[in-house]
């Protein structure tokens, strides 16, 4: 982790072995971090590092140049070992500008370093910037390293030959920056060599320049190494099963894993979507795979969307849609719709900074609320969350099956940190997968059809429109029992309202009883977390049973219904804490499904826990 | 529409539920159930291949009543639901039933994407220029100076064109009849032959919260003077062949002119050609009193449909591609561990 980026150095020439490194890109919007950390990201995963990263922007997609809320970061922690977050403090920052400096030096480790472009410290910089001193001459940068030169003048004297306006030329220092943390990190240059290659086969002249670029930026390092604070770092491979590993995205995983669902099911899958940040990447990965009998449908708004996700499933597809909070709100009576209509349907909630528009691209975990209790009526439905980009493929696998095997609408969720960060991926062997193929109802039963029978979980037949000999009517008004005719009596409310909470209850019998991450059932304090808290809290529980502290790791999946031994585990301890990205909705669901002391542990700042943070929870939970 | 062929012959029986209608007495919606009942066996479709698929409000529960597929969905959002239903499987009929409220209120956005994408279905609109499920509020089509629970000095907005908006939407269809008109299965033929989203305007009496509104045109009474049926190549006279729709080629609108001995030519009527869409513009905003209520086909100039578009670029979009989900994730920038090590 970020102690172990160490000063030991060796001696000139020879890379310092690492075990784990933190570096942080920083610039303006428009300088290209995002796209500079997902390369130097693929770099990482093609030396075997395992890593986690966090890109972090603004939501502004041009904000004025040079401001402070302009900024835009992408974090990657990198490591021979398992890493589970993107790391607390980098001990690198790369600051492409006064404003990426300024926002993002706090949380440099002391010690750390500071590669800064002094091209772009100019007095208007500055003043945007709101700095009244240049940093690097009033003293202010001295618990740090400095290594500040003009990066800009650099960059254009590399790709001078290629003839580029200075505007075109100062693109290439983000590829520039990149070659220098290739070097520092001993990279091969080929596959970013490839990938530039490929990206701009249209303009040669673009590829080659920013080509050129890169390999100053890599043979600026080499000659710059022998004076200065530059050196060079060398972290190995991480031990890893063998297999074939690729990195993945959140948005990536759950859109593979809805496909590896619907295939499961049989069915062709309907995805109904609108645009919003940061759960659209899914529409658009699901838009290029049409040869997976994938329809996509770009809604004129949220509840379009849904609704033609519904009417979708209602003629026998697998309907699903995506949304972050202020879409989901606006989903909420067609959720209900699904839940009369007891229709399959998966609905995806890549959560955000809320309420209202509130942080569209930070990350929160505010929305439990809303997927469990967020509708009118007693509706209930299933509530699942995934805890990495990894894990949200199997979530999303899971998804599909309880909501074709319980004809049931089904809420996954995720975040804004999850579906933006990538991890390694062993690519998965999907034969390993248990196929859940759905049976329409195709004839008349034995006894007469009724639409609204059920089997011995409580689900009702799925009947595609086109079946001869079962045509019948649906709707959002309350159903007689069975029969599914419009019935407004006391007695049939009761009794439909009881059947379906003991039906959406009962996908308890086909979920895995909760297990213990790490330490021990009976510890003094269990860490309970949920979604992407999984990371910093499992590298804080392990660094506290490292130093002998009692300390068990608990991370819930099923939300909704929970598992059947939950509440017997989470009694056996002594204390309860929740880390939560929110106010403490998880814990007051566990407070009201089990009368435990669980306590929270709150965070909503838009930015992850951080490992420290955890830490001291667990000790403040045991004085 | 769609290309079915009828396996048998149904008669407007086999499209009657057993179930009871719970409209009030004498509601205009028993006489369009009656005649949607007796046009469907001469439409070619079959009652398991048709869905009917409703919003909310009184018309909405017209599913109900149809021994057919049926949706009841929420309010506003039966466009949407049926987006769904005729992308996963086009070969079905699609009916959408709405009211004033649901399509031009809570659900116009809905109704006017249905319209541009051009969703193959047809949209059955009752207008009764009043929300009658909830007890006789004013509706966006009410007239101003409606007076009524929420309005009880009258209303002072002014009301939606149900078919200027269609039109204006971008609907190639779009036509109107009223509850107890003998021409309406005439209209619905028409709308069900045309490919693509056909809208009709169906002006509806609720003999409850807004009683005979439609009286000063749709009476039997004066029916003559009152009433212009369009039909595609024939000249657009009413009052009995007495009087005509031209083009007043000055101010660029129509006129009301005499025909004289049945000399409609030299009077300058206008010959109904329903793919004329300017013309098409100008009939929807013809304000009665001044002019007679245009009934009929409208305008009727199909143009490739969205649900024909979208299954066009799955289909070509797939061609020559495998849907292998394993070899999708293994494929581009990935690495292999090779002697690989327990992990830690």
């Amino acid at each position: 982790m970020a102690t172990a980026f160490k000063d030991d150095h060796t001696g000139a020439h020879t890379p310092v072995h690492s075990d784990a490194v933190v570096v942080r890109f920083a610039g303006d919007s428009g300088d290209g971090m995002q796209l500079t950390g997902g390369q130097f990201t693929l770099s990482s995963a093609l030396a075997g590092n395992d890593f986690a990263t966090f890109p972090d922007f603004p939501a502004e997609i041009r904000a004025p140049q040079g401001t402070l809320f302009g900024v835009s970061a992408f974090q990657i922690n990198f490591g021979s070992q398992a890493i589970d977050t993107a790391g607390d403090q980098p001990d690198v920052l790369v600051a492409m500008n006064p404003a990426a400096l300024k926002t993002n030096v706090g949380s440099l480790r002391e010690g750390g370093l500071i590669i800064a472009d002094t091209g772009e410290f100019t007095p208007r910089n500055l003043d945007k910037a709101k700095y009244t001193t240049n940093p690097f001459e009033d003293g202010s940068l001295a618990k740090w390293q400095v290594l500040a030169f003009d990066i800009s003048a650099l960059t254009m004297e590399s790709v001078k030959p290629y003839g580029l306006g200075n505007k075109e030329a100062l693109r290439c220092k983000n590829m520039w920056t990149l070659g220098l943390a290739l070097w520092m990190f001993d990279r091969d240059r080929q596959p970013i060599i490839d990938w530039l290659n490929a990206k701009f086969a249209k303009n040669q002249v673009l590829a080659d320049a920013n080509i050129a670029a890169l390999n100053a930026g890599h043979a600026y390092g080499e000659t710059a190494e022998l004076s200065g604070p530059l050196k060079q770092y060398h972290v190995d491979a991480a031990p890893a099963p063998a297999g074939v590993y690729r990195t993945v995205t959140g948005a990536e995983s759950i859109s593979y894993g809805l496909v590896a669902g619907a295939q499961l099911a049989g069915l062709k899958m309907f995805f109904g979507g609108y645009p919003i940040t940061p759960a659209s990447a899914i529409l658009h990965h699901l838009s290029r795979l049409k040869e997976y009998g994938i329809t996509t449908f770009q809604a004129e708004d949220e509840i379009a969307a849904i609704c033609s996700a519904i009417g979708a499933s209602y003629a026998g597809q697998l309907g699903v849609t995506s949304s972050s909070g202020p879409g989901i709100a606006l989903k909420g009576e067609a959720m209900g719709l699904a839940i009369m209509t007891e229709l399959p349907l998966v609905i995806v909630n890549s959560q955000r900074g809320g309420p209202s528009t509130g942080l569209p691209t930070k990350t929160e975990q505010s929305d439990l609320y809303q997927a469990v209790y967020g509708r009118n009526g007693d509706a209930p439905m299933p509530v699942i969350a995934a805890r990495s980009p990894v894990d949200a493929f199997d979530c999303a696998v899971e998804a599909v099956r309880i909501a074709v095997e319980y004809m049931t609408p089904v809420m996954l969720l995720t975040d804004g940190y999850i579906a933006n960060a990538a991890e390694p991926w062993k690519v998965p062997d999907l034969e390993s997968y248990k196929p859940f193929p759905v049976e329409f109802l195709e004839s008349v039963p034995e006894g007469g059809f009724k639409p609204y029978a059920r089997d011995h979980k409580l689900k009702r037949p799925w009947v595609k429109p086109g079946t001869p000999g079962l045509l019948h009517r649906i709707g959002g008004i309350e159903k007689e029992v069975d029969t599914g005719h419009i019935n407004y009596a006391p007695a049939n409310h009761q009794a439909m309202t009881d059947i379906r909470s003991a039906k959406v209850n009962g996908v308890a019998d086909s979920i895995p009883d909760q297990i213990v991450e790490q330490g021990a059932t009976g510890a003094k304090v269990a860490v309970v977390g949920w979604g992407s808290t999984y990371g910093p809290i499992a590298q804080a529980v392990r660094r506290k049973r490292a130093e002998g502290v009692d300390v068990a790791h608990v991370h819930i999946r099923h939300i909704w219904p929970m598992p059947k031994n939950l509440g017997e585990l989470l009694k056996s301890f002594d204390h309860i804490i929740v880390p939560e990205m929110n106010t403490g909705q998880l814990k007051t669901v566990l407070r009201d499904q089990f009368l435990v002391d669980a306590k929270p542990v709150n965070k909503v700042s838009g930015q992850p826990f951080t490992i420290a943070e955890i830490e001291a929870a667990i000790e403040s939970a045991l004085s | 529409m769609n290309d079915m062929t009828p396996v048998k012959a149904t008669s407007p029986k086999d499209w009657e539920t057993d179930q009871e209608v719970r409209w009030c007495p004498g509601c205009g919606d028993y006489a369009i159930l009656k005649a949607v009942q007796r046009t469907m066996p001469e439409l070619g479709s079959t009652p398991e291949n048709t869905v009917f698929i409703s919003g909310i409000g009184c018309s909405s529960r017209f599913p109900y009543y149809m021994e057919t597929y049926g949706f009841h969905t929420i309010h506003g959002r039966a466009p949407a639901v049926a987006t769904g239903v005729k992308l996963a499987n086009p070969d079905l009929d699609v009916w959408i039933i709405t009211g004033d409220g649901d399509a031009l209120s809570i659900g116009g956005n809905h109704t006017m994407h249905l319209l541009r994408r051009n969703l193959d279905c047809q949209i059955m609109l009752f207008n009764n220029e009043i929300y009658g499920l909830t007890k006789g509020q004013y509706s966006p089509t009410s007239r101003v100076g409606t007076t009524s629970p929420s309005t009880p000095y009258g209303s002072v907005d002014r009301p939606a064109t149900p078919c200027a908006f269609a039109l204006g939407s971008g609907a190639r269809f779009v036509a109107r009849g009223f509850d107890v008109s003998k021409n309406l299965p005439e209209v619905l033929k028409a709308a069900h032959a045309h490919r693509g989203a056909a809208f009709i305007e169906i002006f509806q009496n609720c003999i409850v919260y807004n009683k005979d509104v439609f009286e000063d045109f749709a009476a039997p009474k004066g029916a003559e003077d009152h009433q212009l049926w369009l039909r595609h190549g024939e000249p657009m006279l009413f009052a009995k062949g007495t009087k005509g729709i031209a083009l007043d080629v000055d101010a660029l609108t129509l006129k009301v002119v005499d025909v004289v001995e049945d000399d409609w030519k030299s009077a300058g009527v206008i010959v109904h050609d329903v793919t004329n869409r300017s013309v098409a513009h100008m009939l929807v905003e013809m304000r009665f009193g001044e002019f007679p209520m245009a009934l009929g086909v409208l305008y009727d100039d199909p143009r490739p449909t969205f649900n024909d578009a979208v299954i066009a670029q799955n289909v070509s979009a797939s061609a020559g591609k495998t849907a292998d989900l394993g070899k999708l994730l293994a494929k581009g920038q990935t690495w292999t561990v090779e002697d690989g090590h327990p992990e830690v």
